[in-house]
């Protein structure tokens, strides 16, 4: 059961699924910036979060040593990654759940896939998941002829949609309210003719629809926040209650959990679940936490399976600096705060995890090469790194990545050439003297023309500092 | 106090009034500044672009050049940045230990103007007179990796015959970010727009802020849209005085 960890780290399958796009980030975002509508919905909310969050963490006199504590307890935790799992996988399965390993997206949508198969039903609810939509379960259910039904709200815009989630948190933060009156009048069963973009109205239309949908389903998937090695405990955090009818109202509850979910003891949760809320909602605390420990007779989900989710998480383990990135807790706060995801969203990204997490998360469980683009998605402001409750150097990582990454030909000649000139201060002095030379150029030539297409050069000066000082 | 002047490449071939201003205000305020020959860049956009093992030499040359000196100073919060949380880095991820041991006692002498002023000479007042209505861009590698805090902002407070306004949104990145600037060009556009139209709000006539790169980035854009709006680095507007 542990073969996830044999053999050596170094060729630890790599992450499949919806990871990468389908171009690289700056031919995405150029579409995105295009889009003043877009631009307009993701100014709005970004904003309204941000000052959210910003006011309740301020509450917080401890809230450097919370963050401080969340790091030390993710970094003790990937430490020692394989016995916790084995003792989850020990607790879990003494509680009468049923524990699965997957090594990738494909293993694990096949294992979602079979369980669903053997119940005999045909639609599947579901909690809002970041590792199922990472994994491309939907698609994979619909293939074998599974309907899955989204119901957390903005999941279930962007599913009535066919469109693909732009935010961690917020997956519908892309929409405004006119767009999803839209949205629901072309795709919802049932929904009122006359429905208005009034936002309880909206989610008025989404409960009538997904009542009926909890009802009438017994089978529902979910991911995990947190799981307690300790006891064997899913931990699910989410704000609207739907979450909870699907944990608790169904016979059968398949969980898909990322491996890097696991925290070792209860006590831990005080930590996460202080960060987690004021950091992603702006919540002081956290509207519907459900927890549950493998099967209760006579109570909730009468059969439980837990999903281990690899997909490329032990190759980023291996990396030491890398690792960081594990330590995640999908709170979306440094995508409030990017100016770049403001201003080209998330599906520039290529991958459902967008932002600056998401730049050095996503190449990383690809494979940096593979997703070689995202790692440059960033101004290196370190807007980021300050959000970050589980304080995630993004700026430092996204550094790391990008000297791992494979560079243009012609760039890595001119960088030889830069760094050789820096080196020998008679060339670097004869350099300064050509610029100076060449005047006040109006446009460069290709690729340094993406300067010049919006900011003038600056005017070269009479003469360098250097030469000033020597004849001073 | 002997002081060891880190011009920065960017200053030295491109923005030398700002490097001659730092100059000046120190030996103003009674200081000794001395120029290290061997000086030439830092290696941060190399660093930051992916190519720190092109610039292991100037890691190396860059300590060698200052480790004689007791303190050293730059205009510019982010190359400071780069010398105080990644030059050990970049050693280190070459295997060499000694260097990144004194790449971080070069580190520990290093200084951004402002914090030179404020933390180790002790002064916010440095008798400046700018006539002029101002505001201050705090740049991300001061706000963020040097944590200077207000502390540009309490030198500017006491420059005579200046107006000072506040920027709206003053902590957002211009969009610079070296050659994220090129790489991500229209993004980088898309931030400068916003940073552009803040400081049009505040109605100054000079923009500042203690990093060339950014203020190339925001005069660079303000010149192409004929803004009116002329850009000056920080140590350039503490060196001004009434007889200069």
């Amino acid at each position: 059961m542990t073969r996830t960890f044999l053999g050596m780290p170094a060729t630890a399958p790599r992450g499949v699924g919806n990871l990468r796009g389908d171009e690289p980030f700056p031919a995405a975002a150029h579409k995105a910036l295009a889009d003043d509508q877009l631009r307009r919905n993701l100014g709005h909310a970004t904003g309204t979060i941000r000052r959210k969050s910003g006011a309740v963490v301020a509450e917080l006199p401890d809230w450097q040593e919370l963050r401080a504590a969340g790091s030390a307890l993710k970094a003790a935790t990937m430490a020692r990654l394989p016995e916790l799992l084995e003792q989850l996988e020990e607790k879990v399965t003494a509680a009468g759940g049923v524990v699965h390993w997957a090594a990738d997206a494909n293993e694990a949508n096949r294992i979602v896939t079979d369980l669903v198969r053997a119940t005999g039903q045909r639609r599947v609810i579901k909690v809002k998941s970041m590792a199922t939509q990472e994994i491309g379960l939907n698609e994979a259910l619909a293939e074998a002829g599974i309907a899955p039904v989204e119901t957390d709200l903005a999941e279930l815009i962007v599913q009535l949609g066919d469109d693909k989630p732009s935010h961690i948190l917020v997956p519908a933060i892309h929409r405004n309210r006119a767009e999803i009156r839209e949205i629901f009048l072309r795709e919802m069963p049932g929904v009122d003719p006359g429905l208005t973009d009034d936002p309880a109205t909206l989610a008025a239309a989404a409960r009538r629809y997904l009542r009926e949908t909890f009802l009438s389903t017994p089978v529902a998937v979910s991911g995990a926040n947190f799981a307690v090695a300790e006891t064997g405990t899913l931990v699910v955090l989410e704000s609207e209650g739907n979450g909870r009818m699907c944990l608790t109202l169904p016979e059968t509850l398949i969980t898909v959990m990322g491996i890097e979910k696991v925290v070792p003891a209860w006590r831990d949760l005080e930590v996460f679940l202080q960060l987690l809320p004021r950091a992603s909602t702006g919540e002081r605390m956290n509207p519907y936490t459900s927890m549950w420990t493998g099967v209760t007779p006579g109570d909730g989900p009468q059969s439980f399976h837990l999903v281990l989710l690899d997909n490329g998480r032990t190759a980023v383990l291996a990396d030491e600096v890398g690792r960081q990135a594990l330590h995640c807790i999908r709170c979306s706060a440094c995508l409030n705060v990017c100016p770049v995801y403001e201003r080209t969203g998330g599906h520039a990204y290529g991958s459902v995890y967008p932002g600056p997490i998401g730049a050095v998360l996503s190449p990383q469980l690809t494979g940096v090469a593979d997703n070689a683009s995202l790692p440059y998605a960033s101004s290196l402001c370190g807007a980021c790194f300050d959000a970050c409750p589980v304080r995630i150097d993004i700026p430092s990582l996204l550094v790391h990545l990008r000297n791992k990454a494979p560079h243009p030909r012609t760039e890595r000649i001119a960088m030889a050439a830069a760094a050789y000139t820096m080196d020998h201060p008679a060339l670097y002095t004869r350099a300064q003297h050509a610029a100076k030379l060449s005047g006040r150029l109006k446009h460069l030539p290709p690729p340094l023309n993406g300067w010049t297409a919006s900011r003038d050069l600056p005017e070269p000066p009479a003469e360098t500092f250097r030469d000033w000082w020597a004849r001073r | 106090m002997r002081i060891a002047l880190f011009v920065t490449c960017l200053a030295d071939t491109l923005f030398p009034a700002a490097a001659k201003a730092t100059v000046r205000l120190l030996e103003r305020l009674g200081h000794e500044v001395v120029f290290p020959p061997g000086q030439t860049c830092c290696g941060q956009m190399h660093i930051n672009t992916g190519y720190q093992r092109d610039a292991l030499p100037l890691v190396r040359r860059h300590v060698r050049t200052f480790a004689p000196y007791d303190v050293v100073v730059a205009s510019s919060g982010s190359c400071v940045g780069s010398v105080r949380h990644q030059h050990a880095t970049v050693a280190r991820a070459a295997g060499e230990a000694s260097l990144a041991a004194r790449a971080e006692d070069v580190a520990s002498r290093t200084y951004e103007l402002s914090e030179l002023l404020v933390d180790v000479l002790g002064v916010e007042d440095v008798g400046a007179w700018y006539p002029h209505r101002v505001t201050y861009h705090p740049t991300c590698h001061s706000l963020r990796m040097l944590r200077v805090g207000d502390k540009p902002l309490r030198l500017l407070r006491h420059v005579r015959g200046m107006e000072l306004v506040e920027l709206p949104d003053a902590d957002q990145c211009c969009g610079f970010g070296g050659t994220f600037a090129l790489k991500n060009a229209e993004t980088s556009t898309a931030m400068l727009a916003d940073k552009m139209r803040h400081v049009l709000d505040t109605g100054a006539e000079v923009c500042t802020a203690g990093d060339a790169s950014c203020l190339m980035h925001i005069g660079g854009g303000l010149s192409r849209m004929d803004a009116g709006v002329r850009t000056v680095h920080l140590a350039e507007i503490l060196a001004a005085t009434e007889e200069s």
